[in-house]
């Protein structure tokens, strides 16, 4: 599913990858943890296409494609999903037409039938009740004034009309408490599928408990620096990030 | 006609010798160019005013020679050459049109595509020749079925010319009486030239069965670069009326100077949507309408309203502030805009809310989208007069800007002679951000729709406000005066 190979990223003047491998077959979640400033979010904004992040070196093959000479809203057609650490506010907007110009513009990519006002809502309403959202939220403004919690539980919702083949989950688990965490973290489980893969980016281990990985990597000064199954998340928990820090600087 | 007028009109057939028309009034006829005496008693003969009228003309002709054009507003264009532009021009004869759609300026076709607008309605807006108006959604028949229906209940919905010959009364008495000829540059200009416009009388307790377009009436007289419009509603009368045609006129007339005249009577409401999209120039700012228009109302009566609702995204200089005057005692003004330009687009528009009566209130929504080399200036008087007691205004202003060659300007005027009225003003300036950008992109929303998209939802306290059909052309219309301003 997604290859890559010595991946060098740098933003602005200050390289942030170095050298990053990581392969992910189709149907597996992978979990990247790692201390603040390894790389995580770079690395989800190098996938999904950000400006501003420069790759200087190394290759990263989506499907047998070379991913990074897509644009953001190609590779959005072609399966790639970011659930965002810090969702964006769009005033005025509803929910509801953010969603269906979303789907709308990815299934037209994709040569499928665009949906109608009617239909489209009667496909969101099937997934709001499987994530067990108010469909209140759909009438409101995208991610405006909406709680941490909510603002997940919309990324999920999102991820679940626009159905990616990968999907990268930024630091899902930030500004949550138990409880949310818990219906993000489900709704997240409940979209697993064979023909789907994920990256779940994290810097605790309390999401993976919901969420379990298939593999855990940690990722430290731009590189992976170690790759285990889910006992590892459980052993860094207990350690901390310090070893890998030192034994990368 | 009499002797006097055919005499002038022979005068000023002298003047110039015109290659087509003016000799047969059948085919198109226009005067020469220029603006004189002669030329205003022309205009009056061929639309066979009556005498008073025609004083009135002249009067504001006299007055005009007066008067300098306005430098106050932030636009900035070369000086115009009144001597150099055609005052009357009846509809062009068809034998000028295009063959075919296939002669048409295919940019234009595809903004018309984008619009949705039907291949029929394509042609007449296009102005090619031999397609009969009648031909188009039925006009006769829609246009017959709502005569009927308005003559019923009494309203008068017609050309001004024709409403100076059938009901001389009524124009006598309300023209000119909310703006009067010597109101200002551009408006004692409209009244000395105006060649046509709307005239709508909605009677006492009225509620006028459908909304009133121009949109019909357009297509059949083709009104021209001054048009004067006059509303009227009487007591207890309501009344909704749409200017505009939402597809874009690309006109080879460079000034329009418009005039709307609102007059409301005890308990009644007028509510005005404008859809303006004229031609903006292109890209380099070549050419494009200088649109200098002067709308007001006359809350006349007790618990009277008015509602302007405007989307300005055409002409490459746009001066307007559609007003209001609270005379009656509770009486609403109502002021929505968004104002958006592209390119080198100028555009200075706001409002004027005049508070005379007590208890009145008005409620300003103002949103400026610059993109481009463009600027956008609000202006705004917000005024409270000593009687206003317990008056008050909110205005809101938001300004958004996508680029960084673009400028967004907020002038608010505040004047208060009564302690008891409030007046609210807020602002803010934002600009369209990159996160949200790449938030829609993420999403597989291009980068074009993601700014159609955002900038609807920064519009959308306005936008709800137009009619059902006017608001999802305009939507669309933001996206299209739009496109190319990012990347």
């Amino acid at each position: 599913m997604l290859e890559i190979k010595n991946l060098h990223a740098k933003v602005g003047d200050t390289e942030i990858l170095k050298g990053l491998d990581l392969t992910i077959e189709a149907g597996k979640v992978h979990a990247i943890m790692g201390p603040n400033g390894a790389g995580k979010s770079t690395l989800s904004y190098v996938l999904s296409g950000r400006d501003g992040y420069e790759v200087t070196e190394g290759s990263v093959l989506y499907k047998g494609k070379n991913l990074l000479e897509m644009e953001p809203e190609v590779r959005a057609g072609e399966g790639v999903f970011l659930a965002f650490q810090y969702p964006v506010e769009i005033p005025g907007v509803s929910t509801m037409n953010f969603l269906k110009a979303a789907v709308n513009s990815v299934r037209k990519y994709r040569g499928e039938s665009e949906f109608d006002a009617m239909d489209f809502l009667k496909f969101v309403r099937e997934q709001t009740k499987i994530l067990n959202i108010d469909d209140d939220m759909l009438k409101r403004a995208v991610n405006v004034g909406f709680s941490g919690g909510e603002k997940k539980r919309a990324e999920v919702l999102q991820m679940a009309v626009l159905s990616p083949a990968f999907a990268v989950l930024d630091e899902t688990d930030s500004g949550l408490d138990v409880d949310a965490l818990r219906i993000v973290g489900e709704g997240v489980t409940a979209l697993r599928s064979p023909e789907r893969s994920m990256l779940v980016i994290t810097h605790y281990q309390r999401l993976l408990d919901y969420i379990v990985p298939d593999v855990v990597h940690v990722l430290a000064d731009g590189k992976i620096v170690d790759t285990g199954d889910k006992n590892l998340a459980i052993e860094l928990e207990k350690n901390g990030y310090a070893n890998y820090v030192e034994a990368a600087a | 006609m009499n002797a006097a007028v055919s005499d002038t009109v022979d005068q000023v057939q002298s003047v110039e010798k015109y290659k087509y028309g003016f000799v047969t009034d059948i085919e198109a006829d226009q005067a020469p160019k220029g603006l004189n005496e002669d030329i205003i008693r022309f205009i009056s003969a061929k639309k066979e005013e009556p005498e008073w009228l025609l004083e009135w003309r002249l009067k504001a002709y006299a007055h005009w020679l007066t008067m300098e054009e306005p430098d106050w507003p932030k636009v900035n264009y070369p000086p115009i050459d009144y001597q150099d532009s055609y005052y009357y021009s009846a509809p062009k004869s068809s034998e000028d049109g295009p063959d075919s759609l296939d002669d048409v300026d295919p940019e234009l076709l595809e903004t018309y595509e984008k619009l949705g607008i039907p291949l029929h309605e394509q042609e007449v807006l296009a102005g090619v020749k031999n397609v009969a108006v009648d031909a188009v959604f039925d006009s006769v028949s829609v246009a017959t079925t709502f005569k009927d229906a308005l003559a019923k209940e009494g309203v008068i919905f017609c050309p001004i010319s024709e409403a100076v010959k059938e009901h001389p009364e009524l124009v006598k008495q309300y023209l000119g009486s909310v703006v009067p000829y010597s109101d200002n540059y551009f408006a004692t200009l409209n009244s000395a030239v105006f060649t046509d416009g709307s005239f709508v009388y909605i009677p006492k307790g009225v509620a006028c069965p459908m909304e009133l377009s121009t949109y019909f009436r357009i297509n059949a007289s083709n009104t021209g670069q001054f048009e004067r419009t006059l509303i009227i509603a009487d007591e207890g009368s309501h009344v909704s009326y749409l200017e505009g045609c939402t597809a874009p006129m690309r006109d080879e007339n460079q000034l329009h100077a418009a005039v709307v005249e609102l007059v409301v009577l005890d308990d009644a409401d007028i509510k005005y949507s404008t859809v303006q999209n004229w031609y903006p120039g292109d890209e380099n700012g070549v050419g494009g309408i200088y649109n200098f228009v002067t709308k007001r109302a006359a809350c006349r009566g007790k618990n009277s309203k008015v509602s302007w609702t405007q989307v300005e995204t055409g002409s490459a200089i746009t001066w307007k502030y559609p007003s209001c005057i609270l005379q009656g005692d509770n009486s609403v003004g109502e002021f929505y805009s968004v104002a958006i330009t592209n390119n080198y687009q100028q555009a200075d528009t706001g409002t004027k809310m005049i508070h005379l009566g007590k208890n009145t209130s008005s409620r300003i929504i103002s949103k400026g989208i610059s993109a481009g080399k463009s600027q956008s200036t609000y202006r705004g008087l917000v005024k409270m007069m000593p009687k206003a007691e317990g008056s008050r205004n909110y205005t809101q202003c938001d300004s958004l800007l996508i680029g960084k060659e673009c400028g967004a300007h907020t002038v608010p005027y505040i004047e208060s002679r009564n302690k008891s009225a409030k007046v609210e003003h807020e602002a803010t300036t934002s600009k369209i951000g990159d996160d949200q950008l790449f938030y829609c992109r993420q999403r597989g929303i291009s980068e074009e729709e993601a700014v159609a998209l955002i900038v609807n939802g920064f519009c959308r306290e306005v936008m709800q406000e137009l009619p059902m059909e006017f608001a999802v052309e305009a939507q669309k219309l933001v996206g299209i005066s739009l496109e190319g301003s990012v990347g």
